[in-house]
């Protein structure tokens, strides 16, 4: 039996996800990618707000593919996670709770979500057309230039994850 | 001579890379059916369930199979008896391309220059490999290739003493090293000799290879049959959360090479693994 969790995504949520998990996801989540977190981290450092508030917030490394006619959003599943792994220790550290990509990430990033009490979850690579029916809305809100890159704010229901590092830093990669 | 009009080739190609992108071959279908009976990890099994899901969603709604619609790698095989009429072949295979890209809501995912990194908008230009071959036929074969697995590939020049063992060793090596970054289950192609160039392209078209066909050299096929089950004995499983289901197959493709040479590449394709040929 799949568990449900809902946003906002405090950690107190997420405290007892065990690594292997199956988890329906339903809230906001955010997404950004390579140019998104180059730039977000760029602008923080230079003493910018961040294009959306961290608290216990959610990202999703997706690049959809464009909404057809009548669609919310085209193929929308998730890419390798490993390639926003120099950012997302600021990112963890600013007050994001969720991470959902695919793949395994590095020993910083694992301590960085022990440390923050987040967690990251993967969803099935290369199952986009399956994921893009569980997307309600979608938003551009930062970085429109960057097409697929932007930074769009998406309202999921039930989306399929599966906790790939908990918070006390369990990986089902590592077995 | 027969005369082809170009505009022919444009329109095959923006369809194959519609085509290609919604609905799976076959072949890799049937792979993955048969991978989820033979599953032993639960959640390998969910996995697969998910991407049988994704397929049939994908081919009902038309959203591509993944987002990650590629860069677009089109294989021309010209027969030299062909007189090509209406333009310049290679800017009606791009026209194709972005005719496609663009009016049919694939990704665009071509950056114009590697370190500048400005987006085309229209996923051109596409990789096209032109071969002349005998006959009055164009061959045409689209893959978009995804970069998730594209990124775990990796080139070896070594050497004649490094033998059959180190070429096992390191399409071995290789696909550990990848682990669930690839989006496993994946298609593991393979090059063996040519040049530092062509072992690559070897490689890429292995990929291409129909995952049922075996190969014509008994020697290759069980080398094929035998890496497979050693890679599918690792444990990576489905997605990288461990499982017996890491690869759907490997496939191989060899050339002549140096007597100093014995270069090899191994192209990853995730579980995605698209292509298709129409013939002119």
């Amino acid at each position: 039996m799949n568990r449900k969790i809902s946003g906002p995504f405090t950690k107190e949520k997420l405290a007892d996800l065990k690594a292997g998990d199956a988890v329906l996801l339903s809230g906001i989540v955010y997404t950004a990618r390579d140019a998104a977190h180059r730039r977000m981290t760029e602008e923080a450092n230079a003493g910018q707000p961040f294009p959306f508030d961290l608290t216990d917030a959610a990202i999703y490394y997706v690049g959809p593919s464009p909404a057809a006619p009548g669609q919310v959003i085209g193929s929308a599943g998730p890419t390798s996670s490993y390639r926003m792994d120099p950012y997302t220790p600021q990112i963890l550290d600013g007050g994001v709770s969720v991470l959902i990509g695919k793949g395994p990430r590095g020993p910083e990033v694992i301590d960085a979500i022990k440390r923050n009490g987040a967690v990251y979850f993967a969803a099935v690579g290369g199952a986009g057309a399956l994921i893009s029916q569980c997307i309600k809305s979608s938003e551009v809100i930062a970085y429109e230039e960057y097409g697929t890159e932007a930074v769009r704010k998406l309202e999921i229901e039930d989306m399929p994850v599966i906790v790939a590092i908990d918070s006390a830093g369990n990986s089902v990669y590592e077995r | 001579m027969r005369d082809v009009n170009v505009d022919e080739i444009r329109d095959a190609v923006a369809e194959l890379c519609y085509e290609t992108n919604v609905f799976l071959g076959a072949d890799v279908t049937e792979a993955i059916h048969k991978a989820k009976e033979n599953e032993t990890s639960t959640v390998g099994i969910s996995i697969l369930e998910q991407i049988e899901h994704n397929i049939e969603i994908a081919e009902e709604t038309g959203i591509p199979l993944c987002q990650d619609t590629g860069l677009t790698c089109v294989f021309l095989e010209i027969g030299q008896e062909i007189s090509l009429k209406g333009g310049f072949i290679g800017d009606a295979v791009n026209e194709g391309v972005r005719s496609a890209y663009v009016d049919r809501y694939l990704r665009k995912s071509v950056v114009e220059n590697p370190l500048r990194r400005i987006n085309t908008n229209d996923n051109t230009p596409a990789h096209i490999v032109y071969d002349i071959v005998p006959g009055d036929r164009i061959k045409i074969t689209v893959a978009p290739k995804g970069y998730g697995s594209e990124n775990m590939s990796r080139i070896a020049m070594l050497t004649p003493a490094d033998g059959e063992i180190g070429v096992r060793r390191f399409v071995l090596d290789v696909v550990r090293n990848a682990g669930g970054k690839p989006c496993p289950p994946i298609v593991v192609g393979v090059g063996i000799g040519g040049t530092f160039d062509q072992v690559a392209q070897l490689a890429k078209r292995a990929l291409l290879k129909d995952l049922d066909e075996i190969h014509p050299d008994p020697y290759y096929a069980a080398m094929e049959q035998e890496l497979l089950e050693e890679i599918n004995e690792m444990d990576i499983g489905p997605q990288g959360m461990g499982g017996v289901t890491t690869a759907l197959g490997v496939k191989i493709m060899t050339a002549p090479t140096h007597i100093a040479g014995l270069p090899v590449a191994v192209n990853i394709n995730c579980h995605v693994c698209r292509h298709k040929t129409v013939v002119i």
